[in-house]
């Protein structure tokens, strides 16, 4: 049985309980309980209609639980046992779940988890175990997410831009425990833009296969870095790079640039290149000063730094550099590189050393220090 | 979405405000404290904001290699090391703001006379495990 597949069913399913009046958090348990059954039942016995299955199911499940609830609690079943099937395409209801379960209501983290739950039809044990947090923890951060949107009308339309930033912070999670959340991203911004014709949708999505068709090569066997200069682009994903640079086109097509097509015309420009001395840094330059104008952001300035640096030399780069503000993230790490190109290269091991102690992760602190001691080894030979 | 260690130290930590030894306390005051550490580990779970907690023995042993063939060297308790770790809380937080205000409410755990200890915590961050799918400058 095919995973993603079934999972991909899950807002369509979701969107139909809640159109026939279902509780929003009530529908999204019944709906987990209905998957659990189909990765049980459907191996023996493959249903003909596999979304018609579904939703029969988590129906089924969400009036057997609202049942004993109200049994519980004494009450009247007000509910409807055979309700009209009522319109409910199944594109929209997908799309107002993206925007109910990224609502700007909800923490970063919270988005996410409800988002990959929800939406993506992961269980909350995958969830879990892809953040590197107990279980039960993961149950409560949703639960509550749940509770925090229980009062959002299900049909009032929602932001497109931040349904993306979410997306971008699952994509950017990569990959631990058994669930490529990076892949899953993707996974749902293509179901996303199937949803919505949207121009920074195709550039998100454009973003994520160009980055992600360079995964293999950014890693070597033994776990270090391997930077975007030194990767082996014979190991690239040309099919995944051309789909994304089709997407991008497409997108740019339209004439409203934002910030995601601009971020994926940037990494296009790095796919195409055969090799890194060919790379066109002065059109990268020009994506990240329009970046620059449509988001004003200290990292772009940082990113812009570093392509000015290889577009008009090491000099040009650091006096970039010097107008960024130094506490940005990497910022240390971006001055070593350049001062290492200027031929400074006491001062860029100095540097590499105190940007590996600022490292937010493991790899690039490893990476760092390699970098440091491969000019200091140089220099005390 | 970044993981913090709260670390609580035996030795090492500047002086707590109410830095009365545990022993000094009434037992009642002794188990409000647990009580609230508890709770607060409780309260933690229900933001979904916890991932683990563990006290240390003050007790340790300092253990090396020393060679090929030949058992490892062992050394210790130092009763004069300046550092003592006495356990941890590990959260999940969105912010490191949120870390700050989650380590000051431990830090308010109830000891001498009922009254907050307002004892130093140190706030760590977690180095991730893996660096993001995207490129960022320092690799390029």
């Amino acid at each position: 049985m095919n995973e993603s597949l079934l999972r991909s069913l899950t807002p369509g399913v979701l969107g139909v309980l809640v159109r026939r009046g279902a509780d929003f958090a009530a529908a999204e348990d019944a709906v987990q309980d209905a998957l659990l059954e189909a990765v049980r039942v459907w191996p023996d016995d493959p249903p003909r209609d596999a979304k018609g299955w579904l939703v029969t199911v988590a129906w089924r499940k969400f009036l057997d639980a609202t049942r004993s609830e109200a049994a519980r609690r004494r009450r009247e079943d007000r509910l409807d046992e055979e309700p009209a099937p009522g319109p409910a395409p199944s594109v929209d209801d997908t799309l107002q779940l993206y925007f109910l379960c990224a609502h700007p209501s909800l923490t970063p983290s919270s988005a996410v988890a409800l988002t990959l739950r929800a939406v993506g039809g992961l269980s909350t044990r995958q969830i879990a175990r892809a953040y590197l947090v107990p279980e039960a923890t993961m149950a409560q951060r949703i639960s509550r997410a749940k509770r925090t949107v229980s009062g959002v009308r299900f049909d009032h339309p929602g932001d497109v831009a931040t349904v993306l930033r979410v997306l971008y912070l699952v994509f950017n999670e990569g990959y631990s425990g058994d669930v490529d959340l990076a892949a899953e991203a993707i996974r749902l911004t293509r179901q996303l833009a199937a949803a919505i014709d949207h121009p920074e949708v195709g550039g998100l999505l454009a973003l994520m296969l160009i980055h992600h068709a360079r995964r293999a090569a950014r890693t070597a066997p033994d776990g270090s870095l391997v930077p975007l200069a030194e990767q082996d682009r014979g190991r690239w994903d040309t099919e995944a790079i051309a789909e994304g640079i089709q997407i991008l086109q497409g997108a740019l097509a339209r004439d409203r640039l934002g910030e995601f097509q601009a971020q994926a015309a940037v990494a296009a420009l790095h796919a195409d290149a055969p090799t890194a001395e060919e790379t066109d840094w002065v059109q990268i330059v020009e994506w990240y000063d329009e970046l620059v104008g449509l988001t004003d952001s200290p990292v772009v300035r940082l990113n812009r730094a570093v392509a000015v640096g290889e577009a008009d030399g090491p000099r040009a780069g650091l006096a970039a550099l010097a107008a960024v503000d130094g506490s940005v993230p990497r910022h240390t790490a971006v001055a070593a590189y350049l001062h290492e190109r200027d031929g400074d290269l006491e001062k860029a091991a100095r540097l590499y050393a105190e940007a590996a102690r600022e490292a937010p992760n493991l790899p690039e602190r490893d990476h760092l220090t390699r970098q440091a001691a491969r000019l200091n080894a140089r220099r005390s030979r | 979405m970044a993981k913090y260690l709260l670390l609580k130290h035996y030795r090492g930590a500047p002086a707590s405000v109410n830095d009365a030894p545990m022993e000094q306390w009434t037992p009642e005051e002794i188990s409000a404290h647990v009580q609230y550490m508890n709770d607060f580990a409780d309260r933690l779970e229900k933001t979904g904001e916890f991932v683990d907690s563990k006290a240390l023995a003050p007790q340790g042993t300092f253990v090396r290699y020393d060679g090929e063939g030949r058992p490892p060297v062992t050394d210790g308790p130092f009763a004069e090391t300046k550092d003592l770790i006495a356990g941890w809380m590990i959260i999940d937080v969105d912010t490191y703001e949120r870390a700050v205000e989650l380590a000051g409410e431990l830090s308010a755990a109830p000891g001498a006379g009922g009254k907050p200890i307002h004892e130093w915590l140190e706030v760590r961050p977690l180095l991730g495990g893996h660096s993001a799918d995207t490129d960022c400058p320092s690799h390029r």
